[in-house]
């Protein structure tokens, strides 16, 4: 499916934007996006009218091409900077989870996280790293909450007992974490001060209502689907089904037999 | 309780991260931890991940550049007005102004909080689009970008009902959020 969603918005996005360098290329002017990207630039050049239309078919051209080249840099930046990042947060919970912490906090989640994620046993380390991600992005700490989920993701393959396809939950806890729980949207409130708000806590009200319908919504799908059964789980080779069963007790005869669901 | 807010919140949030840091060594302290070491092992797990999910984000962020760089939300907005328009709709038009970041927000978390500072100075942040905007950056977040990094990082390629699962808590959040915006904030609007 991703694969899919990949490639349509390749397409839409390179097709629209020839078309659209075409028919402002007929109107003598700048598509409003190449004209503010460039005035975004250089801080200069007032959009002119009455271009030549080669100019204008060139211009939207190297507006795509200067994007797609730009997002790959921006991207190895992005990782060098969340090494750093990574290496902090990771090592102060590893000093939390060595002093205990990580374990009373889960221990003080355990009805809610058991009924959210049955697959995971009682005190293993991803209920720790999942509780972490999901307290870090309530508290608007959305650097922290990177590394934590990473670090959940990797405890929750250790459950996996088909290592290239994702377990229910890992799909719950992506599910809860793309719903955004932001109890404290600091950065939000920081850029309506900086727009001049006489009101930046207003919309707060708002927003936690409908952070709890998504939030509710995400639980309630990624339950539902799971037991569709075009999204059932592979059957487990018997070689690793042995110990495998220790760690899951639900047995999952129900999956037997239907193919795996993935697009 | 605005200037309240105003004061005290970024001083909060400026303080959290500090007080958090004291409580994880003060608890090491009292449980005698070896904290050092116990950083430096906990660090280290750090890097190999970050350097795993660089060709997932290479890819994930080049396709959004692209698909957000060629304008295409610009162009929704104006087929939509025009088909509200004609539908009898003309009131709930001023929404559309909402259409960038609704579609943003599900792609990247970083273009979103851009096209929110963009919406909140283009038409004020205490307008009926700026506090619409300002609820529906809270309700719900990027589902692309977190999929493909943490899946990534693990190697799953299966990914099963993640994405409808996701995609549905998305559209959740965004539609509560125009409604929740009409029915609030709905007086500053001014008819057509």
């Amino acid at each position: 499916m991703l694969n899919k969603i990949w490639f349509w918005l390749l397409l839409i996005g390179i097709l629209s934007g020839a078309g659209k360098g075409a028919y402002y290329a007929a109107k003598g002017e700048l598509p409003p996006n190449v004209a503010e990207a460039q005035a975004g630039a250089d801080g200069s050049a007032p959009p002119a009218d009455n271009l030549a239309a080669a100019e204008v078919i060139r211009a939207s051209g190297a507006h795509l091409t200067n994007e797609a080249l730009d997002a790959a840099e921006v991207a190895v930046k992005l990782c060098i900077t969340l090494i750093g990042i990574m290496a902090l947060w990771l090592g102060l919970m590893n000093i939390a989870k060595d002093a205990g912490l990580v374990d009373a906090l889960a221990r003080a989640m355990r009805p809610a996280m058991r009924w959210l994620f049955p697959d995971v046993p009682d005190g293993h380390p991803a209920q720790g790293s999942m509780l972490m991600n999901l307290s870090a992005n309530a508290l608007g700490m959305g650097n922290a909450a990177t590394p934590f989920g990473l670090k959940a993701m990797n405890d929750l393959q250790t459950l996996n007992r088909v290592p290239d396809t994702c377990t229910n939950a890992m799909s719950m806890f992506l599910a809860i974490n793309t719903s955004s729980v932001t109890l404290i949207p600091i950065t939000m409130i920081g850029l309506r001060i900086g727009a001049g708000s006489t009101n930046a806590a207003g919309p707060m009200a708002g927003l936690l209502m409908a952070t709890t319908i998504s939030t509710a919504t995400a639980i309630v799908a990624a339950k539902t689907l799971s037991r569709l059964p075009r999204y059932a789980l592979p059957d487990v080779p018997s070689n690793i089904d042995a110990d495998g069963d220790a760690a899951r007790p639900q047995a999952r005869a129900d999956h037997a037999g239907v193919k795996d669901g993935e697009d | 309780m605005n200037t309240l807010f105003q004061d005290i919140a970024p001083a909060v949030s400026q303080w959290m991260v500090p007080a958090l840091i004291l409580l994880i060594i003060l608890a090491g302290f009292i449980k005698k931890v070896p904290m050092y070491e116990s950083f430096v092992t906990g660090a280290r797990e750090g890097f190999d991940v970050a350097v795993r999910i660089i060709p997932y984000l290479v890819a994930i962020l080049f396709v959004v550049k692209v698909f957000m760089g060629s304008g295409v939300f610009g162009d929704l907005k104006i087929a939509l007005g025009w088909v509200m328009t004609k539908g009898g709709l003309e009131r709930y038009t001023p929404s559309l102004d909402l259409i960038p970041l609704a579609l943003t927000i599900p792609l990247t978390g970083g273009g979103a909080m851009g096209v929110l500072a963009d919406t909140l100075t283009r038409h004020g942040p205490d307008s009926f689009v700026g506090l619409s905007a300002s609820i529906m950056m809270g309700s719900t977040e990027t589902t692309f970008y977190v999929l493909t990094v943490y899946f990534g990082a693990v190697g799953i390629k299966k990914i099963r009902h993640t994405l409808p699962a996701c995609l549905l808590a998305n559209a959740a959040g965004l539609i509560s959020a125009v409604i929740l915006g009409w029915v609030l904030f709905g007086r500053l609007c001014p008819g057509p």
